[in-house]
């Protein structure tokens, strides 16, 4: 009889999918629950205070760093610290994430001009308004009208630029 | 020094996350990236996204209230939906913002994150020095209803 090649025993256990599938649903929820934790703590869901960092001219203001407000780089090195040292033993030590088939992440290679207009366009509106799509979905439900207009139209220019 | 302790502390969940998601389902947790998922994948395949999204979504609403978190003031929407949709399509054109490139990107020590990341900061901070020296929004918009009344009330 054909055996099947590469299936692992795992996946042909109807009840071991299913478990796995809930439990691949019940980290993914985890991780936004802890995304959403980190991103109210920094502070990085008020705009004021993101402006706050970007208006590199407080920095000015009598000696250096002046009335600048550094929290966002804080954030970004805490952020980091975890994420080099996480991303180094995972994917790299395991051969395969707890609750899914594979690894998928981004192969791209190059700078080209799609990223770089990309990141001036998203550099523009983050300037704007301080939102990120990250902060604008966590305060979407905090019962302020700014963060749904604002959501309301970025769905849209993502959905635009995916079809690009 | 001390005003920086939860920064540093929010980042460090921020990384946690991150590191959980790919772990355990192996994905990037760029938000953008799962959002523009949401919206164009099969919803079977897409049930990560939308628990993910749910997480952030109500864990945003519930530790804002939890932890006290100042809402801010109303700001101008002919500000606020521009801004929204430069964003949404700049993200996605760019194949991630900050969560994607500036923790993820940067975390696989990616090039490409690193020049994303120098160019959205730098066309913010560009925005922000342009903008801060330009009057406020209503001031244009009293200017322009000014201009329109003069016009047509000849």
């Amino acid at each position: 009889m054909h055996q099947p090649t590469t299936v692992p025993a795992a996946l042909l256990n109807p009840r071991r999918r299913a478990i796995g599938a809930a439990a691949r649903l019940i980290v993914a929820f985890a991780a936004g629950l802890v995304f959403a934790a980190g991103l109210t703590l920094s502070g990085m869901t008020q705009p004021d205070k993101v402006m706050a960092f970007l208006d590199i001219k407080e920095m000015f203001v009598g000696t250096f760093p002046g009335r600048w407000d550094a929290s966002l780089l804080f954030v970004v090195l805490g952020a980091l610290a975890i994420a080099l040292l996480g991303y180094s033993l995972t994917p790299r030590a395991s051969l395969k994430p707890w609750f899914a088939r594979a690894f998928v992440l981004s192969t791209r290679r190059g700078i080209d001009t799609r990223l770089i207009a990309g990141a001036v366009v998203f550099g523009i509106g983050w300037g704007l308004s301080g939102y990120s799509p990250a902060t604008a979905l966590a305060s979407l439900l905090t019962g302020q009208i700014d963060t749904v207009m604002f959501v309301l139209a970025m769905l849209p220019g993502m959905w635009v630029a995916g079809k690009l | 020094m001390e005003e920086y302790t939860q920064a540093l502390q929010g980042g460090i969940l921020i990384g946690l996350a991150s590191w959980i998601l790919l772990a355990g389902v192996g994905r990037s947790s760029s938000v953008s990236g799962i959002t523009i998922g949401v919206l164009t994948t099969r919803r079977q395949s897409s049930l990560w996204r939308w628990a993910f999204l749910f997480g952030l979504v109500g864990g945003g609403a519930f530790f804002t209230w939890g932890l006290d978190i100042a809402l801010v003031e109303i700001r101008h929407p002919l500000v606020l939906v521009p801004a929204g949709f430069l964003v949404g399509f700049g993200a996605v054109l760019g194949s991630g913002s900050a969560s994607g490139h500036a923790v993820v990107g940067l975390g696989r020590r990616s090039k490409r994150s690193f020049a994303a990341v120098f160019t959205f900061a730098g066309a913010a901070v560009i925005t922000v020095l342009i903008t801060s020296h330009l009057p406020p929004i209503s001031w244009w918009v009293e200017i322009v209803l000014e201009g329109l009344h003069t016009v047509f009330s000849r």
